[in-house]
């Protein structure tokens, strides 16, 4: 169903006015939650830029914006907005056709997934300590700012999204699985379309940012909704649209750095379930001091977890089977699909434990987001409470067995496009499941 | 029709497996005491267990800085001073696994500072994993019955 068909909702997102002010709001929350947590209590429980970025803002894009919107996100995120009006020299204006800046293109072998696996496995490794210290969230905050300006003067279009961004990267893996799509309308008409003016560019917009041809579209993983080749699309064929759930994993991805983004963010889950919700204090503490011994074990644990253990089981697991004999980095990665929706319902499952438990404090930082004793608006000495805990461990269990039966549908689909059978996926499927189970419920 | 019939069979027990009550309980209730010391960020013994209806006693010793104890669902807490002992004691009324949070901010990891509270066995992961079978179970028997002929590939 065509959302775009709306002449006024059309009309809204063509215009550019909406979308700034939204980045302005934005960038001016963002900024402010890197002052607040530079200048503000180190006690993150208290300070703006913990409970706004890992409780409110992580609560709504992993249970809202990336399971229904997709890249949504993206479309309004400050981070990448000063670069970008830096490489284009103009707040509103198109990019200039000749680079303003070095305006390189990103080199071929770092065209794929992999940098933003590694960062996001840095971030990862690091969490304890970035989750509750707030000059760390700061430090982190505008390193993010900071690269992504620097990578516009060097590169053309939005490289730090595109490449090297450590959420990016599970929200455009996550993005197959969303609702809604930016999608052309026909084939045809870009056939016959001279220039291209949606990739190139042209006085009614920047060609689009995120390097891909909207043309050629075929999945949400690299299209970050900034809405431009809507704008620029001459022959009006650019739509979007609602659709099914998952759509896109149908005609599954056979790169090995999106399934092994998937194996990451599967793992990461099942680690964080355990040492951030279990009850071990050596775990909490091994992963909190950072660069001791205790660390260094708990690195290499995780990174095995991650990068060998499960994919690793996985391979083990499709390859031992009658037909799974011949499979190869192909076969592996487009096996590895169903992984996508599990691994969204193990963030959403993991998310309502400590989002829910923690949420007061977002109203007791709204009034002092400094903690320096300020009441904005009465809200500040709002005592600590669990909300609405009788209902986590249900809509957890809920989101888990409702992921798994997603990807057991997706490896129905997906498994026989891999030459393999849909039986070991699934059985791969439910062991992690139930050890999910076990370490939440 | 077959088919749908064992389909219907699976999703009654599916509701059997989310919502039947647990077989009573034998034991009698009794008055269960634990000494918990905590610590930054946990609590030791991590995990108890009693049975529904006893009643918990649980005796908190701080051995750093003041931590507290607090029972989820059951909304009942308590603080312990460095080197004091605070006694909580509440009725374990509702079966299930509960977490013991810390409740004053303790340091950094004091929002992950977690325990566990067992009220008999642990429904909601008998329930789930139950249920992740059927669902398994279900979707098999579904594909099954609705593309008879395909061999995959
Ligand atoms: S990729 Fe990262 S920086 Fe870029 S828009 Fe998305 S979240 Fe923001
Ligand atoms: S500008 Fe429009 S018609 Fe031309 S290629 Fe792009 S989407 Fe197709
Ligand atoms: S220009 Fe179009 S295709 Fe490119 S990122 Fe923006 S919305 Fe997506
Ligand atoms: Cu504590």
């Amino acid at each position: 169903m065509e959302l775009t068909r709306s002449p006024r909702v059309k009309a809204l997102l063509k215009s550019r006015y909406p979308q700034l002010v939204l980045f302005v709001l934005m960038l001016a929350g963002f900024v402010f939650a890197i002052l607040a947590g530079f200048i503000g209590t180190p006690v993150g429980s208290h300070n703006f830029s913990i409970v706004f970025v890992w409780i409110a803002w992580w609560a709504i894009l992993i249970l809202v914006a990336v399971p229904f919107f997709g890249r949504g996100w993206c479309a309004v995120c400050p981070i990448p907005v000063a670069g970008d009006w830096l490489q284009r020299g103009a707040v509103l204006n198109p990019a200039p056709k000749t680079p303003k800046w070095l305006g390189l293109r990103v080199p071929a072998k770092f065209r794929n997934m992999w940098m933003q696996n590694i960062s996001f496995t840095l971030v990862a490794l690091f969490s304890s300590v970035i989750l509750t210290t707030p000059v760390v969230t700061s430090v982190v905050l505008a390193a993010m700012l900071f690269l992504a300006i620097g990578l516009s003067m060097v590169f053309e279009r939005r490289a730090f999204c595109r490449y090297l961004c450590p959420v990016g990267g599970f929200i455009g893996l996550y993005a197959q699985t969303a609702p809604i799509e930016l999608r052309i309308k026909d084939k045809n008409v870009c056939a016959k379309c001279v220039g291209k003016p949606c990739y190139n560019g042209s006085d009614l917009g920047s060609g689009c940012p995120w390097d891909v041809f909207p043309g050629g579209l075929t999945k949400n993983t690299y299209c970050g909704l900034c809405l431009e080749c809507l704008r620029t699309c001459p022959h009006d064929n650019i739509a979007i649209n609602a659709r099914p759930f998952s759509a896109d994993l149908a005609r599954p991805s056979a790169k090995l750095d999106e399934a092994f983004k998937a194996f990451i963010m599967l793992g990461a889950a099942l680690i964080y379930a355990y040492v951030l919700m279990g009850s071990s204090g050596a775990a909490k503490l091994a992963a909190y001091n950072v660069f001791t011994p205790a660390w260094f074990v708990y690195a290499a644990i995780f990174l095995t977890v991650i990068f060998i253990l499960l994919p690793g089981l996985y391979w083990l697991v499709i390859s031992i089977t009658p037909r799974g004999r011949g499979v190869g980095v192909r076969e592996f990665a487009i096996a590895s699909t169903p992984l996508i929706p599990l691994g969204l319902m193990f963030w959403v499952a993991f998310s309502l434990s400590f989002v829910l438990t923690n949420a007061t404090y977002i109203l007791a930082a709204l009034s002092d987001p400094l903690g320096l004793g300020w009441n904005l608006f009465g809200t500040a000495a709002l005592a600590w409470q669990p909300l609405l805990s009788a209902f986590i461990a249900p809509a957890q269990s809920l989101a888990l067995v409702g992921g798994l039966a997603w990807a057991a549908r997706t490896a129905q689909k997906t498994a026989p496009q891999a030459g393999i059978s849909s039986a070991p996926v699934i059985s791969y499927c439910l062991a992690v499941t139930l050890l999910m189970i076990w370490l939440l419920l | 029709m077959r088919f749908n019939f064992l389909l219907f069979l699976l999703g009654l027990a599916g509701l059997v497996m989310m919502f039947a009550p647990l077989p009573v309980q034998s034991s009698p209730p009794v008055e269960r005491e634990f000494r918990i010391e905590a610590s930054q960020y946990a609590y030791s013994p991590g995990e108890i267990s009693v049975n529904p209806g006893d009643t918990v006693k649980i005796h908190l010793v701080s051995t750093d800085v003041v931590h507290g104890l607090y029972v989820d669902e059951y909304g009942v807490s308590i603080t312990a001073d460095p080197g004091q002992t605070a006694t909580l004691t509440f009725v374990a009324d509702k079966p299930g696994s509960f977490r013991l949070r810390c409740n004053v901010t303790c340091g950094a990891m004091h929002p992950f500072m977690i325990g566990k509270l067992y009220v008999g066995p642990n429904l909601w992961f008998y329930r789930s994993a139950g249920l992740a079978a059927l669902v398994i179970l279900s979707i098999v028997f579904w594909k099954r019955s609705n593309q008879p002929t395909i061999t995959a590939n």
